[in-house]
C-alpha cells in the first residue's frame, strides 16, 4: 500500500482533502474508502505485458504526470457560465446541469419536470436514498480498473438523472463537465448516474469540454441503467485540448425489452479513452452503439467497446468510425459476447477508417464470443485512405483536391453524424467536424 | 494573342502518352472545331480511353511528348479541375461512387466552381434547385437519382444517366464521352444519345469514343476517327463507321500493316 501511495503522492493528499469538510455524505464516504485501498492496491494500468485491455494504449503519461484535484482549488467558477454556450451544445428546451472543474453550477439549472429529475447526487441522496444506494457503483466495478477505482475514490458529488414513466421521448437532459483552463494540470472524476425506470423516455447527453491549454485529466464514471421498456437515447461528447487526456467509462445495463441508442464523438485528446459496456440483462433488448473518432497530429483515441448479451432475443449494432490524420493512432476493441442461454441474438459490429496520413496508425481489433447455437452474428473491419480514383473523378467536374477530399471526408463522417436527431446538437458537432476536419486535409494536398 | 472564334477549340498534336511505362498513345493528331461531333473508334487495348483521360488529367496518364491547345491555352499544364472549369468535361466510362456525398451538394459545388472561375457569383440553394430540376427534365431521367447520393449503388445505366446530366449541368464546351454506350440497353441508349444531342450547339464540340457503331445510329457524327495500337489510322465522315461496322476491325488492322 505504501509502495503505490508513494507512486501517487498528489492523489494521496487530495484524497484526504475530499469530503473533509462535510459531515453528512455517508453513503459517498463509505464507497469512497474501499476504492482507495483497490486503487492503492493496483494502480494505474502502466503495465500492458498480459493486459489485453490496454494492449494498444500506454498510460505512462498519465500516470507519471501530477494533477491537481480541481475542486480543491478555490477559483471563480462562475466565470465561463455566461460563454458556455460557445463551447457546449444547447437548447431552451434542454434540461441542464452544469459542473465546472468537478464543482456544480446551480446558476445553470433553469428547466423543471416532474417526469424527469435532474440533480446533484447530493441531492439524490436526500430525495432517493434508496435508489443511490443501489445502483450507484453496481456496474462500475473497480477490482481491475484502476481509473474507476481513483474516480470512485473521489465521489464527492456527480449527476443524477431519474426519467420516470411519464417522461415524454423529447426530454433532453443536457450534462456538461467542463473543464475551465483556470487550474493547470487539473484532474476531474464527473460521475453520472441515470436510472430510466420501466416504460420512461428520455434522450440524454454528456459532455466532456475542456478549455485547458495545459495538461489536465478526465477521469470519469458514468452509469446508465435502462429498466423494463425503456428507451434512452444517449450521446457521449468529447472535445479535449492537445495537452488533455481523457479516461471515460460508461457502464450500461439493460433490462427486457428496453432500448439504448448512443452515439460517441471523441475529438482533440493526447490520449483518450472511451471505454464502454453494455451489458443486456433481460429478454429482447436493443442496443445501438455508435462512435466516430478524429485524431490529428500525434493523438491517441482508444475505443475498448463491448456487448454482453446475458439474455435471449436481444439485438445489438456496434458501428464505428475513425478519421486519422498526422501520425496519430487510434485502436478498435470491440467485444460483443453472446452467452450460453442468450439464444436468438442478432449481434453486428463494424469499425470503418480513412486514413489521412501514411503515418497514422489503427488497430482495430473486431471480436466475437460466441457461446450459443442460434444466433445471427457478424463483424467487420476496414481502413482506406481517400481513393484517387474518385478523387480524379470530383477533380474533373472542376473541385479542387482539398474541396473534394473534405466532401469526401465529411461524407464519411456523416454517417454517424446523421444519427444524431437533436438539432442543435447535430448543428454544434457538424460546426466542429467542419472546424477539424480542413486542418486534417491540409497534409493531404500532397497525395494527388 | 488568341482569336477564340479563328482558332479550333481543341487541336491535339502528336501526343504521346503511357501509363506505368507502357506507351499508349503513339502520336496522336486531332483538331476539333466548335460545332463538330468526332467519334474516335478502334477496337480494344487501342488507347481510346488513354486519350481521354489524358485530355481531361487523369493523374496515372503520363504525357511523353505532344502538344495539346485548348482554344489555343496549354491544356495539359492544367490540373483536372481546371480543365474542367474552362469547359472540358469527361463522361467516364466508369463512374464513382461517392459514397454518402449527396447529388445536390456535388453538383453545386462543381456547378459554383465553374461560375466561380466565370467570374460569376454562387448559386442560392433556391437558384440551383431550379436549375437542377430543368436539366433532369431536359436530360429526361428520373429525378429520383438527383436526389441520392453520387452514383452510391446506381446501375451501371443509371451512372452513364447520371453522367450525361453531370454533363448538362456542367454544359462543357468539348464533351469527351469514354464509351458512354457500352453496358447500356437500347432504351437507356437512346435516353444518353438524346441527351446529349440536346446539348449539342454550335459553340460546344463532342468527341466520343466508341468501340461499337450503335451509338452512331442516335448520335451523327461530322467525323469518325480509327484509332489503331495508339495511332489515328484513318479518317473519315460516318460512312467509316458504318464500313467499320460491316467489315470489323480486322479490316483496318490489314489496311494499314
Amino acid at each position: 500500500m505504501a509502495e503505490i501511495s508513494s507512486k501517487y503522492p498528489q492523489y494521496t493528499h487530495d484524497y484526504h482533502l475530499v469530503g473533509s469538510d462535510k459531515t453528512e455524505t455517508t453513503l459517498l464516504e463509505e464507497m469512497r474508502q474501499p476504492a482507495w485501498t483497490v486503487f492503492n492496491n493496483i494502480g494505474l494500468p502502466t503495465a500492458r505485458r498480459g493486459n489485453e485491455k490496454w494492449k494498444y494504449t500506454d498510460v505512462r503519461p498519465i500516470a507519471n504526470k501530477t494533477f491537481v484535484y480541481a475542486p480543491n482549488v478555490s477559483i471563480d467558477r462562475g466565470l465561463e457560465l455566461k460563454s458556455l454556450e460557445n463551447f457546449t451544445p444547447n437548447s431552451d428546451d434542454w434540461i441542464n446541469l452544469v459542473f465546472i472543474d468537478g464543482v456544480y453550477q446551480p446558476r445553470a439549472n433553469k428547466k423543471i419536470l416532474d417526469s424527469v429529475e435532474v440533480s446533484t447526487l447530493h441531492e439524490a441522496l436526500e430525495n432517493h436514498e434508496e435508489l443511490v444506494k443501489k445502483y450507484l457503483g453496481r456496474e462500475a466495478d473497480y477490482s481491475e480498473d484502476g481509473f474507476t477505482a481513483l474516480n470512485t475514490a473521489f465521489i464527492e458529488d456527480g449527476a443524477f438523472v431519474l426519467a420516470s414513466e411519464s417522461s415524454e421521448e423529447n426530454t433532453v437532459v443536457n450534462l456538461v463537465f467542463l473543464t475551465s483552463g483556470q487550474v493547470s494540470d487539473c484532474v476531474t472524476y464527473p460521475r453520472v448516474l441515470l436510472i430510466a425506470q420501466p416504460g420512461s423516455h428520455l434522450s440524454v447527453i454528456e459532455n466532456y469540454v475542456s478549455l485547458c491549454e495545459s495538461s489536465s485529466l478526465t477521469n470519469s464514471v458514468t452509469e446508465i441503467y435502462v429498466e423494463e421498456n425503456a428507451t434512452i437515447k444517449h450521446y457521449r461528447i468529447c472535445l479535449e485540448k492537445a495537452h488533455g487526456f481523457h479516461v471515460g467509462v460508461s457502464r450500461v445495463c439493460q433490462e427486457a425489452d428496453s432500448t439504448f441508442i448512443s452515439a460517441s464523438f471523441a475529438l482533440g485528446a493526447a490520449i483518450g479513452r472511451n471505454d464502454f459496456h453494455v451489458l443486456l440483462d433481460g429478454e429482447g433488448a436493443n442496443c445501438e452503439l455508435s462512435g466516430l473518432y478524429l485524431t490529428l497530429n500525434d493523438q491517441h483515441q482508444d475505443n475498448f467497446i463491448s456487448i454482453d448479451h446475458a439474455k435471449p432475443n436481444g439485438t445489438s449494432r456496434l458501428f464505428y468510425k475513425g478519421i486519422l490524420d498526422g501520425s496519430s493512432k487510434a485502436v478498435f476493441g470491440g467485444n460483443v459476447i453472446v452467452r450460453k442461454n442468450a439464444q436468438k441474438t442478432d449481434a453486428q459490429q463494424t469499425d470503418k477508417n480513412l486514413l489521412l496520413s501514411d503515418s497514422a496508425e489503427i488497430d482495430s481489433k473486431p471480436s466475437l464470443l460466441i457461446y450459443a447455437d442460434d444466433v445471427v452474428c457478424g463483424h467487420g473491419a476496414t481502413a482506406g485512405h481517400i481513393d484517387e480514383d474518385t478523387l480524379f473523378y470530383m477533380r474533373s467536374r472542376g473541385l479542387d483536391a482539398e474541396t473534394a477530399s473534405r466532401i469526401l471526408i465529411h461524407a464519411f463522417a456523416a454517417e454517424i453524424l446523421d444519427k444524431v436527431d437533436l438539432l442543435p446538437l447535430g448543428e454544434f458537432l457538424n460546426n466542429i467536424y467542419d472546424e477539424y476536419i480542413p486542418s486534417a486535409t491540409l497534409s493531404f494536398g500532397s497525395v494527388q | 494573342m488568341v482569336n477564340q472564334a479563328i482558332s479550333p477549340l481543341l487541336q491535339i498534336v502528336d501526343l504521346c502518352v503511357s501509363v506505368e511505362d507502357q506507351q499508349i498513345l503513339k502520336g496522336v493528331n486531332l483538331t476539333v472545331n466548335a460545332g463538330e461531333v468526332h467519334a474516335i473508334m478502334g477496337p480494344n487495348g487501342s488507347g481510346k480511353s488513354t486519350l481521354a483521360n489524358s485530355l481531361a488529367g487523369r493523374p496515372e496518364y503520363s504525357v511523353v511528348s505532344g502538344e495539346v491547345l485548348y482554344r489555343g491555352e496549354d491544356l495539359l499544364a492544367l490540373e483536372p479541375e481546371d480543365r474542367a472549369r474552362r469547359g472540358l468535361f469527361l463522361a467516364f466510362q466508369y463512374p464513382m461512387e461517392l459514397p454518402g456525398v449527396r447529388a445536390w451538394q456535388f453538383l453545386k459545388a462543381a456547378v459554383d466552381a465553374k461560375r466561380q472561375h466565370n467570374g460569376e457569383e454562387e448559386m442560392s440553394a433556391r437558384e440551383f434547385d431550379q436549375f437542377l430540376k430543368d436539366k433532369v427534365s431536359q436530360v429526361d431521367i428520373d429525378p429520383e437519382l438527383s436526389r441520392r447520393n453520387v452514383n452510391e449503388g446506381f446501375s451501371g445505366g443509371e451512372k452513364k444517366r447520371n453522367e450525361i446530366l453531370q454533363m448538362a449541368m456542367l454544359e462543357p464546351d468539348l464533351a469527351l464521352l469514354d464509351e458512354t454506350d457500352s453496358g447500356l440497353d437500347i432504351d437507356a441508349l437512346r435516353i444518353v444519345s438524346e441527351g446529349v444531342n440536346k446539348l449539342r450547339n454550335p459553340s460546344n464540340a463532342v468527341v466520343l469514343v466508341t468501340h461499337y457503331q450503335r451509338i452512331l445510329n442516335y448520335i451523327t457524327p461530322d467525323f469518325v476517327h480509327v484509332l489503331v495500337d495508339g495511332r489515328i489510322v484513318r479518317s473519315g465522315g460516318a460512312d467509316l463507321a458504318h464500313e467499320l461496322e460491316e467489315k470489323g476491325y480486322d479490316w483496318i488492322r490489314e489496311m494499314v500493316s
